[in-house]
């Protein structure tokens, strides 16, 4: 840190009636922040940071993990409460003390993680605590008809007496927007609602976003994607390391910029394709490292065939929901296949259970990290010998000065930031959760490593490590296969890609064909 | 170097303070109420005392509760351990037998089998029926209260079925030396909570089943994916268990020289949960401390004899019981500390807390 934060402060000044040439008529400010300042321990997780959302916008709060962007929600919302500044809705103070109380002034918050009872009905769902009443007991009639017209606002029409988890997440997500917008209607904050959202489910929240815009309402959108940040949003205010870099209109503000502004340093070409530098490696023979023949579960995915060679990165590609979990899950032995055989170099081999995959070379960095990924209260260092650990067995415990070796080594390799190798890995921030998996399974020495959205909530900077170590990796002679819905990062990172549909392999391409326009068409079916 | 301050504050904030604290509190009340509690004598070359006769007394729990304690760290319970104990005697006492023979006026003894044999048939019957547990568990599925529910129910009616119904009264003296015999001056019980303490303390710690059954405590989907056999160290951990308990139904049929399926460890299975809860222990599984639960055991077992001791009529002993355990429950608690000490700890208790919040 060179103190760089401190200039751009300067040079971006905000004007709290931001309106340039007119383009966005001038509105009231709905809520404004001034000076908030926060401090946990040995932490300055936001220091005078200014903050404002106007009536009627999607205003985007952008940074790095990290970057105070959680904070300054949870100063709004009165999860927290701030060390210094003041909030003000509609130019009352206001300083709610709880989630509760900030719901009742009139600001809802809907999470990544729908925090909704899947077993109970949708109009349940959307009414529970404060359920209409007639004579003595609860009037279902009035719950679900005005469940039904919430939904019908945000062009969803579903039935509101099933339970809420037959639906995808996507519908949770709306209902869980509906709740809080009747509720109380003045600001609408969405914490990463779409990290587990497809692009059709996307878009239509953004129409959602859009049609309650129109009404009126002040929305808070708190996302990774930038794309979406450009569909959707008017304005971005922009954080680094607790401090406000500014305010900026989105249409005026280009994306190198932007990531730039986020990672507080110069852009050094991070479109180019990192793989570029293994392109001389092709001409090159690999040798096949795992083949699959007519591999398959009922139900789950209809058998395939494929090809993983050394040294090269395997891209599966497709919609969410098209099988790319499946596949990797039952190769790496967790679902149990009903057809079809694995040959490691040639030979067949019986994979039942990870533990298996794991003997034979493989290795899984999973979906979900937080519960299939780490243990969250065990310490980082115990966190990275567990699976080498469970590869050696219970009897050959690594002695405890190795497990700190390696741990240390790691930490550093991959740039885990932790408080020490004893920190419980649950306190750390998400992207550093996925290097210290991905540091678990490294220390195994996998020839084939399997990524399942491995970039996943993790912000700008890490990600690009993350893509950069996986063709460091492959350069090195490990296969890999790479699972990720982001198909830029996909196609950066991928030589080869099995394209899937409804639960099939449709499709492989490489060379020339992986290429923006080629994967979606296949994924179409054009 | 650490100044005393630090090393205080490291102790504080250790897992075994809270533990050490109630067993504390215990025997200083007995230390001001209780006469003679403290006291210690040698006769015939065997020490005697309450001190003493609450580790002998206490260690079929002590024993349980090594066992629950691996069982609990991977987010199961076993409650059928009051019901193995049963078991274990029943086998032993109906393969010794209860012949009493004179000759000349001169007890002869007598047993069916020879005396290794029937502790070692009542200690593998323990382990097998812990393995019962253990593939109800980890092979069918069953959820761990319900899994060992069976067993607690079938558990005295199978001890009955080996005991035939009745009560069976051992008269063959070197049997008794499990439960009452001395050793070096010591009771022999407490080599046997030794020994099994200090191996379990040794495979747990020195190799990686420790860290494994934490692992699956805390998050068995991500240890299984991280090739942990999952399902094998849950069935070994209840299995274990079995065990523990085998070896506590020797002390106690030793004890009273006599196996009743009906009444042999009758809730003592609740008392082994609570020992472990009072050592410090999450009941939701994950990280673990052997020594917190054999305090938890002690503490227990000092609150009984502090009870009989001090002379409280027996029909109420229970309840004064359940409010000394009531009480030391929410001294644990960081929580309720805070709302109670808020008041003498005013910058010190809340800054505390504070941090651990976050």
């Amino acid at each position: 840190m060179t103190g760089g934060s401190g200039f751009t402060f300067l040079e971006y000044p905000i004007h709290h009636d931001f309106s340039p040439e007119g383009k966005v008529p001038v509105m009231s400010s709905i809520l404004t922040a001034k000076g908030i300042c926060k401090y946990f321990p040995g932490v300055k997780a936001l220091q005078n940071v200014d903050f404002e959302l106007q009536a009627g916008e999607i205003h985007c709060l952008m940074g790095e993990n990290g970057a105070g962007k959680s904070t300054l929600i949870k100063v709004l919302t009165g999860v927290e409460v701030s060390d210094a500044g003041e909030v003000c809705l509609e130019r009352k103070k206001i300083a709610p003390s709880s989630p509760q109380q900030a719901q009742q002034l009139g600001i809802s918050t809907v999470y990544q993680e729908v925090n909704l009872c899947l077993n109970l009905s949708v109009a349940e769902n959307i009414f529970i605590g404060r359920e209409p009443r007639k004579y003595c007991g609860i009037d279902w009639k009035e719950i679900n008809r005005r469940s039904r017209v919430l939904l019908a606002n945000m062009n969803l029409d579903i039935d509101v007496t099933q339970p809420l988890g037959r639906y995808s997440v996507a519908i949770q997500q709306m209902v869980a927007i509906a709740r809080a917008l009747d509720i109380s209607a003045k600001v609408l904050i969405l914490d990463e609602p779409t990290s587990s959202l497809d692009a059709t489910e996307v878009n239509k929240l953004f129409e959602v976003m859009q049609k309650l815009k129109q009404q009126g309402l002040g929305i808070i959108f708190v996302t990774h994607f930038i794309e979406q940040v450009y569909a959707v949003s008017d304005r971005i205010t922009i954080l680094r390391n607790g401090e406000l870099v500014g305010v900026y209109d989105t249409a005026a503000l280009p994306r190198v910029q932007l990531i730039a502004k986020m990672m507080g340093k110069a852009f050094d070409g991070f479109e180019a394709s990192i793989k570029k530098t293994a392109a001389g490696s092709e001409a090159e023979e690999h040798a096949g490292f795992l083949a699959v023949r007519g591999l398959g579960c009922r139900g789950s995915i209809s058998p395939f065939d494929l090809e993983v060679n050394n040294g090269e990165v395997l891209g599966i590609v497709g919609l969410l929901g098209s099988g790319r979990t499946e596949l990797a899950r039952i190769i790496f032995g967790i679902d149990r296949a009903d057809s079809g055989e694995v040959l490691i170099k040639g030979q067949k081999v019986k994979l039942v259970c990870p533990a298996d995959a794991i003997r034979h070379g493989l290795a899984y960095c999973p979906e979900n990290r937080k519960t299939e990924g780490i243990i969250d209260t065990l310490s980082v260092r115990e966190n990275i010998i567990l699976a080498l650990q469970a590869k050696r067995g219970w009897g050959k415990y690594i002695p405890r000065k190795k497990q700190e070796e390696i741990a240390n080594k790691y930490v550093n390799l991959l740039r885990i930031k932790t408080a020490g190798l004893e920190q419980l890995v649950g306190n750390l921030s998400g992207g550093n959760q996925q290097k210290v998996i991905l540091a678990r399974w490294l220390i195994t020495m996998p020839s084939l490593l399997i990524l399942d959205e491995p970039t996943r909530g993790i912000d700008v900077g890490t990600k690009a490590e993350i893509q950069k170590l996986i063709r460091a990796l492959a350069a090195e002679g490990m296969a890999v296969i790479f699972i990720s819905s982001e198909l830029d990062e996909s196609i950066r990172c991928c030589d080869r890609m099995a394209v899937l549909r409804d639960r099939s392999k449709i499709a492989e391409l490489s060379g020339q064909e992986i290429e923006e326009q080629v994967i979606m068409q296949t994924i179409a079916g054009v | 170097m650490k100044n005393p301050a630090d090393i205080w504050k490291g102790f504080k904030d250790s897992r075994l303070f809270w533990p050490l604290a109630a067993l504390g509190i215990v025997l200083l009340f007995n230390l001001i109420f209780t006469k003679d509690f403290f006291v210690m004598e040698i006769k015939d070359g065997h020490l005697y005392g309450v001190i003493i006769d609450i580790i002998n007394r206490g260690a079929p729990l002590m024993l349980l509760s090594i066992g629950m304690t691996l069982v609990i760290a991977t987010k199961g319970i076993d409650i059928s351990v009051g019901s193995v104990i049963a078991i274990s005697g029943a086998v032993a006492a109906s393969l010794i037998g209860g012949k009493l023979e004179y000759v000349d006026g001169v007890q002869k003894l007598v047993t069916l089998v020879p005396m290794p044999i029937a502790i070692l048939a009542a200690l593998f019957v323990a382990t097998v029926l812990g393995a019962w547990n253990g593939l109800l568990v980890a092979r069918v599925g069953i959820q761990p209260i319900v899994a060992t529910l069976i067993l607690l129910v079938a558990g005295r009616g199978i001890a009955q079925l080996i005991t035939q119904g009745q009560i069976i009264t051992i008269y063959y003296n070197p049997f008794k030396f499990i439960g009452g015999g001395y050793l070096l001056g010591f009771p022999f019980t407490m080599f046997i909570v030794a020994v099994v303490f200090a191996a379990t303390i040794y495979l747990v710690r020195k190799t990686a089943l420790g860290l494994f059954i934490e692992s699956i405590g805390i998050n068995p989907v991500a240890s299984r994916f991280a090739g942990i056999n999952v399902s094998k160290y849950i069935f070994s951990v209840y299995a274990f268990s079995g065990l523990c308990a085998g070896i506590a139904g020797l002390i106690v049929c030793s004890n009273v020289s006599s196996a009743d399926g009906n009444n042999a460890g009758l809730f003592i299975e609740l008392d082994a949960i609570l020992a472990v809860a009072l050592g410090g222990n999450s009941l939701d599984g994950g990280k673990f401390s052997l020594v917190g639960s054999l305090l938890g055991a002690l503490v227990i077992q000092s609150i009984t004899t502090t009870i009989y001791a001090t002379g409280v009529p027996p029909e109420i002993t229970l309840v004064v019981k359940a409010l000394v355990v009531i009480l030391i429950c929410l001294l644990q608690s960081a929580n309720f500390r805070a709302v109670v000490f808020a008041k003498w700890g005013q910058n010190r208790g809340i800054a505390h807390e504070s941090t651990i919040a976050k």
